[in-house]
């Protein structure tokens, strides 16, 4: 048993049995924040999913706290956040909470979901149907729904994107207080400056492999773009370029 | 498990789609089978037992696939991936919930039924309610199993029934012959009751552990 | 799989010419007329082995169903492919077999005697997991609900069985057979068996070839 939160060795994951991950490996210390980077298509989402253990690796290892990823503890004590909420749209806020609360088997169950509405700001709507609604505070549910159970590892994915202002500010706080508390982070996003601001490392993944990585501090914002878009470029598009 | 089960049913006490169209439609079925077959030949104690489990079956995948349904929405399965919960346990309260929503149409079915096609039945009502719980069971077990897989690939409508009629042959045969038979008045059929329990045993054995196999992805 | 390849693409089609000439010498010149059904019984050498073929090909599909689910491997889902569909022709013969024996012996082209419903139930069972197979798209996803199906339908077949048996029972006993049968008989059995195999190595085949053309494809693609 390691002292990482994650550690992934050789990763690999096929959709239609083609390779979507391959030789995916890297270790992710506790208290860490990582911001992990990449084109569309690069396999970012399926990595996340992998980690969040709602995909099972095709090949190579994955151990989240030391443990396998299959333990129900495991799961217990991370948090999910993607571009689904997981949300029945026909139960209120509160019954939504209040099952996943059951589910995750919440002591005090009651207290911690007032506490959560109130910090994502839905405390007025906490009687009102999901499916009334608006994207970004359904989202903003999501977020609870991913916190309520105060797991010590935060997987977002692109988190940023389908929050309205108030969520992304309350997405800051959390960000901020999980750091303060010592919690690991691992985020996708598209968002260079929001991602770097708050990470402690990065990685790009591109076309299914990770083709960067950040080695002590990240860098800054812009030196990181121009570094982004000369790894990202697809080699193809400088070879079969016709001028000499 | 409960907290499962329970948020199943709350769903279905905001909604009340599956309840409503699922004994609207079994209503219907065996009303289309008194027209094609003639009131004279429905009386009959075999076909009217044919006539209830059919409809049964018919108007259960119906709810079979509303079960699963609900949690495609929003990705609400991978929520519940994500939770602590085990995918034996989730399979028994998707089970349970299907057996739940099932009894409740038959019991308003079967009394209906009984009134409109027989009028020289005369069946302890005790036992053919025990009797249709059994088949009930047998049929939500693989129904869940094979619902959670038809759900989540193209043309569900008719993959469900293609995958899951061949192997419910068995619990077909020995419901019928066991509810004709008390319909009948007859001997209890020994020899069906159990292809019937040991239906029932296998499968929701088998569902409870292969389920995990099918949440898998 | 390279390992059979050799046996397989060479020996296999021989044994199976040879096994299917000698079985044919043998029902028309070898094996003697039953007296009560005449030469109508002769359907009997193909029906038998080709209904115990069909349980193979099931068989088959179970335990490749099950390392599918053990190991998550090609090769396993590919087997249980092959061997379905192979079932699935294999199943309609014995219903087409069954059903030209039924007519001159019992004057009927269909009757629900337990193994003839049994193989019908069967015939459903394997269109039920073709069908899947094509609606559900070529992914690892897919060929574990397969899988599932696989297992499943074979844990029916016992209780089929003895539903089937409950619910009606006609089909014709075999009574004891003359030596000359049973030798005819078990040499069909040997020649249908190697036609078994040959017919699913040769599914097998063609199935790990487009795996490699698309393999190919991609690599080329990428490589652009």
């Amino acid at each position: 048993m390691t002292g990482w939160i994650i550690e992934a060795e050789n990763l690999r994951k096929t959709f239609a049995w083609t390779p979507v991950l391959q030789d995916v490996s890297c270790q992710i210390g506790a208290g860490e924040i990582v911001s992990i980077f990449g084109p569309n298509g690069a396999g970012k989402t399926t990595f996340l999913r992998l980690l969040a253990t709602l995909l099972q690796p095709s090949g190579g290892t994955l151990r989240l706290f030391g443990h396998s990823p299959t333990d129900a503890a495991t799961r217990r004590r991370l948090g999910f956040l993607g571009h689904d909420s997981f949300l029945y749209p026909d139960l209120t806020a509160e019954e939504n909470l209040t099952f996943y609360g059951q589910a995750y088997q919440l002591k005090n169950a009651q207290a911690r979901i007032d506490a959560i509405l109130t910090e994502v700001g839905l405390q007025q709507w906490r009687k009102t149907p999901v499916r009334i609604f608006s994207r970004g505070m359904e989202q903003r549910l999501s977020l609870a729904r991913a916190l309520l159970h105060d797991p010590e590892l935060l997987l977002f994915d692109e988190p940023y994107t389908g929050l309205d202002t108030r969520g992304v500010a309350t997405l800051q706080t959390v960000l901020a207080t999980a750091k303060e508390r010592g919690k690991t982070v691992v985020l996708t996003t598209h968002d260079f400056a929001l991602g770097l601001e708050i990470s402690s490392k990065a990685f790009i993944l591109h076309r299914g492999r990770i083709i960067w990585e950040s080695t002590g501090h990240v860098p800054p914002a812009q030196e990181f773009g121009e570094l982004y878009h000369s790894r990202t470029q697809s080699p193809g598009s400088q070879t079969l370029d016709p001028r000499p | 498990m409960w907290a499962l089960l329970w948020k199943d049913v709350l769903l279905e006490l905001r909604t009340k789609e599956r309840l409503s169209s699922l004994f609207v439609l079994a209503l219907l079925i065996i009303l289309v089978f008194v027209f094609a077959l003639g009131p004279e030949q429905a009386r009959r104690p075999e076909i009217g037992a044919g006539v209830l489990w059919v409809t049964l079956l018919f108007a259960g995948m119906l709810s079979l696939q509303r079960g699963f349904l609900i949690e495609q929405e929003r990705g609400c399965l991978f929520g519940l991936l994500l939770t602590p919960i085990d995918a034996g346990t989730l399979f028994i309260a998707k089970f349970l919930g299907n057996v739940l929503f099932l009894t409740i149409v038959e019991a308003i079915v079967t009394p209906i039924t009984l009134l409109l096609l027989g009028s020289s039945w005369s069946p302890l009502l005790l036992l053919l309610a025990a009797v249709e719980l059994l088949g009930i069971i047998g049929f939500s077990a693989l129904g869940t199993l094979f619902a959670a897989i038809a759900v989540r690939t193209r043309a569900r409508e008719v993959l469900l029934p293609v995958m899951l009629l061949p192997l419910l042959v068995p619990l077909l045969m020995a419901s019928v012959k066991v509810t004709s038979a008390l319909l009948a008045g007859e001997a209890w059929p020994e020899a069906w009751l159990r292809v019937l329990l040991a239906f029932d045993v296998i499968f929701v054995v088998t569902g409870w552990l292969i389920f995990g196999q099918v949440m898998q992805e | 799989m390279k390992r059979f390849a050799p046996f397989a693409d060479d020996v296999l089609p021989w044994l199976t010419c040879a096994g299917m000439l000698a079985a044919l010498a043998m029902i028309f010149l070898y094996a003697p007329s039953e007296q009560q059904q005449g030469a109508s019984q002769r359907i009997f050498y193909f029906h038998l082995p080709i209904a115990l073929s069909t349980y193979l090909a099931f068989f088959t599909v179970a335990g490749a169903s099950a390392s599918y689910l053990l190991q998550g491997d090609r090769f396993s889902d590919l087997l249980a492919q092959a061997a379905a569909e192979v079932g699935m022709v294999f199943c309609t013969l014995v219903i087409i077999t069954g059903s030209l024996w039924a007519r001159p012996i019992w004057g009927v082209w269909w009757t629900w005697d337990p193994r003839l419903t049994m193989v019908v139930i069967l015939w459903t069972i394997y269109a039920a997991y073709l069908l899947l197979r094509m609606f559900a798209g070529d992914t690892e996803q897919t060929a574990r609900y397969a899988a599932v199906l696989g297992i499943v339908g074979v844990l029916d077949i016992p209780i089929l069985h003895v539903a089937t048996r409950l619910w009606r029972g006609i089909h014709p006993k075999v009574e004891k057979m003359a030596p000359e049968m049973m030798w005819t008989l078990l040499v069909c059995l040997g020649a249908f068996l190697f036609f078994f195999c040959w017919l699913l190595w040769l599914r097998l085949r063609s199935l790990s070839q487009q795996d490699e053309v698309a393999a190919l494809r991609r690599e080329m693609l990428a490589s652009l």
